[in-house]
């Protein structure tokens, strides 16, 4: 493992994983704009990973792209990569590197549970896991989100003057929240800010059920009593979202779980859906993986490193530059 | 169960008061035993300290890892939530009613405690684990205010919301004869009023720039405004009782004004150390509070006395109606009639001009008051923070540059940001702490050193950061006191960030020594 720096550098060959800088050769795990950055020359990542790049930064964000398959070989000198399903968005990835016969696995952002909009999580064992570790407090316990999803509706069956914003990620939360309200037979037209609308044409394109949706326009204020509508999470504050008659605000998000968090950010309907493994499934996947070193990654490291010293394993933090903790898809 | 505690869910999010008032009528509606335990609850009349934080802790500590639990609450903030998503869910047991938990928890044992209790926590949901230990713990802080919830209670039965005012103090639990009344069922209970405590009218800070300029200086009064707590006296020949500003009675703890008042009044004032009626400052009436009881010495070394303000009743005869330059005349009567050394009266600043009044705010050679009160001469003696008729006008602050030293994350409302800010001035080539503060900055500020606190942490002790020292706060407190406490051998009271001095260096802070010695501490 010593052949990977803190910044998730591989020197001996020029490989960067996820970086913020422009870099000669940069594997992406996943389209989150604090993973996937413009101006690489050479990304090598999932075809979804590329496609969503090429939507957000334009076809010409890397000088070259090179497209590989869940579990296909990709080998630079001695050092052999795969990508293996994360389970966190459409196309995200973990990234398995091979050298001399020691297995790494950098997680990249993952959860454990289902996901109807992505490829799910599958468990690669390693000697050396370097785990995300974004939800790494014993208090994040993710419920249901099916759940979470219902508590959307029953608003709106009994709200039926107001209008919901719910805010989320553009790039896969948002596509998620729609598809959860699809499972749960909430046929109804979703509205969506404009900033999501190529995104969520990309989602239909690959065959992902987030069903109708339209883009707000503008239409008379009443028109947009009793329906849902989703936002980046940012247009939540803007004068965008005054527009609407008495909105209800929403939020999907695992910060949700904290009242103080909701109530900070003027959320009325907080809604705990995260695309981030929990508590539990983070303990979970370190076991299961049988690594016997653990390296954490950006978000509430200090818990978990504590917790896996006391499992004997070995343990520290890696703070990444450019990632502070609480500002994560 | 569910349903109270999902609306202090509802309560705590919705920050509109239309929305907030709207939940709790469609809560009141309902019409049974537990709406009762409701009311008492918000508006903090259960009396139900039934666990500490501490007990909690410890039951915590049974359940989960002691240092996860600690990175956990230094991430949340408030000791309640944490503990509600933290500890391990059994399956969730049947929802019992309010009014029966709150029963069945009164009749556990104190050495069951530990063991009942746990099991009641593990059989909640989040959400009720969170309201049941606000409930037990006292303090809901969900933004809803006693007020708040009696115009909740009005407006559903077209009542008005003064008329449950003055009931309110009279009203016990579970309130059948307010709810009847409310209902048109029954009439209005009625209350022996010399017997309550009449809740204190009180003042609003003054804006000097448009208060001034609207207010006529000769329609008021002013009196030096004092720096100890307010108090409700009730005298009769039969009994003496004392109430602090709350109602809580606190007579108990100060048995020198018990026994020696005479007479047959309300008198509302300031309970104040010091010989002759000469105050010796909050640092020694601090040594008073907070007591059931005091012994003989302490009061021998600390002896209290009462500045009256103000008279709200006269031999049975009730004055608030009247304007307060009457009742002031009833008060100098009852001083007259009822001479003791527990009682002086509130001395009258005579001015002409509200510049002329600057003077007496600013008093520099009296540290002991806090500046002054202005007072409509003609105002009735309404209770809680009415507009337009009291004010009050604080001395300036002292101020003092000190340099950033650690921060930690804070508590409630700002429970993300790094806003617990430790602050000190230079000891030889090195920094001593000499306070901690967590408000006066504006939002803007207060996001500005967050960012400052994560990018330039130098060490972590637990959940306290130490910080590069290069920010300076101009730090705001009314008043610092020796102490052998702390390191610095100083402690400010009520110390605030005043704003942040980007344009000092830090070789232009004070020395300890020259701190000292500019507010005169020996």
């Amino acid at each position: 493992m010593d052949f990977i720096n803190h910044q998730l550098f591989i020197k001996d060959i020029n490989v960067h994983i996820d970086p913020i800088l422009p870099k000669k050769t940069a594997i992406i795990t996943h389209g989150h704009a604090d993973h996937a950055r413009f101006g690489h020359e050479h990304v090598i990542a999932t075809r979804q990973t590329i496609d969503i790049m090429k939507i957000r930064y334009g076809d010409k964000c890397a000088k070259k792209f090179t497209p590989l398959k869940y579990g296909q070989k990709y080998s630079i000198k001695n050092y052999d990569f795969t990508l293996h399903p994360a389970g966190h968005i459409l196309g995200s990835s973990q990234v398995l590197i091979e050298k001399n016969n020691h297995r790494l696995v950098i997680t990249g952002d993952y959860k454990v549970g289902k996901d109807e909009t992505c490829k799910n999580f599958k468990l690669v064992k390693c000697d050396t896991l370097i785990t995300e570790a974004t939800f790494g407090l014993p208090i994040f316990q993710h419920p249901d989100p099916k759940d979470e999803i219902q508590k959307l509706i029953r608003s709106v069956q009994i709200n039926k003057n107001n209008c919901h914003i719910v805010g989320a990620y553009a790039l896969g939360k948002a596509q998620r929240v729609m598809n959860l309200l699809r499972q749960q037979k909430y046929n109804e037209t979703i509205y969506i800010h404009g900033s999501l609308e190529k995104l969520c044409q990309y989602y239909s394109k690959e065959k992902i059920d987030i069903g109708k949706f339209e883009k707000v326009s503008s239409k008379d204020k009443n028109f947009y009593e009793g329906k849902i509508i989703i936002a980046p999470p940012s247009a939540l504050k803007d004068r965008w979202s005054r527009r609407f008659p008495n909105p209800i605000i929403c939020m999907a998000s695992g910060w949700m779980t904290v009242k103080q968090r909701a109530k900070q950010q003027g959320i009325e309907l907080p809604l705990v859906i995260s695309d981030h493994s929990d508590w539990n499934e983070l303990l979970d996947t370190i076991k299961k993986s049988k690594a016997k070193n653990i390296l954490i990654t950006h978000g509430q490291e200090d818990a978990l490193v504590y917790y896996c010293k006391k499992q004997n394993l070995v343990s520290k933090p890696l703070s990444i530059q450019g990632r502070s903790d609480e500002e994560i898809e | 169960m569910k349903k109270f505690s999902s609306l202090l869910h509802n309560l705590i999010l919705n920050p509109s008061r239309n929305t907030k008032i709207k939940l709790l009528q469609d809560y009141f509606k309902i019409l049974d035993i537990n709406r009762a335990y409701a009311l008492a609850i918000l508006s903090d009349q259960l009396s139900f300290q039934f666990i500490k934080a501490s007990k909690l802790r410890e039951l915590v500590y049974e359940q989960v890892d002691q240092h996860l639990f600690d990175y956990s609450y230094d991430y949340v903030g408030d000791l309640a939530e944490t503990i509600s998503l933290i500890w391990p869910t059994n399956k969730e047991g049947k929802s019992q009613n309010l009014s029966t938990l709150i029963e069945n928890i009164k009749k556990i044992k104190k050495s069951e405690i530990n063991r009942e209790f746990s099991q009641l926590l593990s059989e909640l949901s989040n959400n009720e684990r969170w309201t049941l230990i606000k409930i037990c713990t006292g303090g809901l802080r969900i933004g809803v205010s006693e007020r708040l919830v009696k115009t909740a209670l009005a407006d559903l039965y077209n009542k008005s919301v003064n008329e449950i005012e003055e009931i309110w103090h009279g009203l016990e639990f579970p309130y059948e004869n307010l709810f009847q009344w409310l209902r048109n069922e029954k009439s209005k209970p009625k209350i022996d009023f010399k017997k309550l405590f009449h809740p204190m009218m009180l003042a609003n800070p003054i804006d000097e720039e448009r208060d001034f300029k609207r207010l006529d200086a000769s329609e008021f009064q002013a009196e030096y405004k004092w720096d100890g707590i307010r108090v409700q006296l009730m005298v009769s020949s039969k009994s003496v009782s004392l109430y602090s500003r709350t109602g809580d009675n606190i007579s108990s703890a100060f048995p020198e004004i018990v026994e020696n008042t005479k007479g047959d009044a309300v008198i509302d004032g300031e309970l104040l150390v010091g010989r002759n009626f000469k105050p010796s400052g909050f640092n020694d009436l601090q040594q008073r509070l907070n007591r059931k009881k005091a012994s003989k010495d302490l009061q021998e070394k600390f002896p209290v006395f009462i500045r009256a303000y103000d008279i709200l009743f006269y031999k049975g005869k009730d004055l608030r109606k009247l304007f307060l330059y009457e009742r002031r005349k009833y008060l100098e009567k009852f001083q007259k009639e009822n001479k003791t050394n527990q009682i002086d009266l509130s001395l009258i600043i005579k001015f002409k001009t509200w510049k002329e009044l600057t003077k007496y705010k600013n008093n520099v050679h009296d540290d002991l008051n806090e500046g002054v009160m202005i007072k409509l001469k003609n105002s009735e003696y309404l209770p809680g923070r009415k507009k337009g008729y009291w004010y009050k006008w604080k001395k300036n602050p002292k101020l003092v540059d000190a340099i950033l030293m650690y921060a930690q994350r804070g508590h409630g409302k700002r429970s993300s940001y790094y806003s617990d800010f430790t602050f000190g001035v230079w000891k030889e080539n090195e920094l001593v702490p000499i306070g901690k503060a967590y408000s006066g900055y504006t939002d803007k500020e207060l996001l500005v050193l967050d960012k400052f606190i994560r990018n330039n942490t130098t060490n972590k002790f637990g959940p306290v950061r130490e910080v590069k020292k290069e920010i300076i706060l101009e730090v705001a407190f009314d008043d610092v006191f020796p102490s052998s406490r702390h390191k610095s051998g100083v402690a400010m009271r009520f110390p605030r960030i005043h704003r942040i001095r980007w344009d000092k260096p830090t070789n232009e802070v004070l020395s300890i020594e020259e701190f000292k010695k500019e507010f005169k501490i020996g």
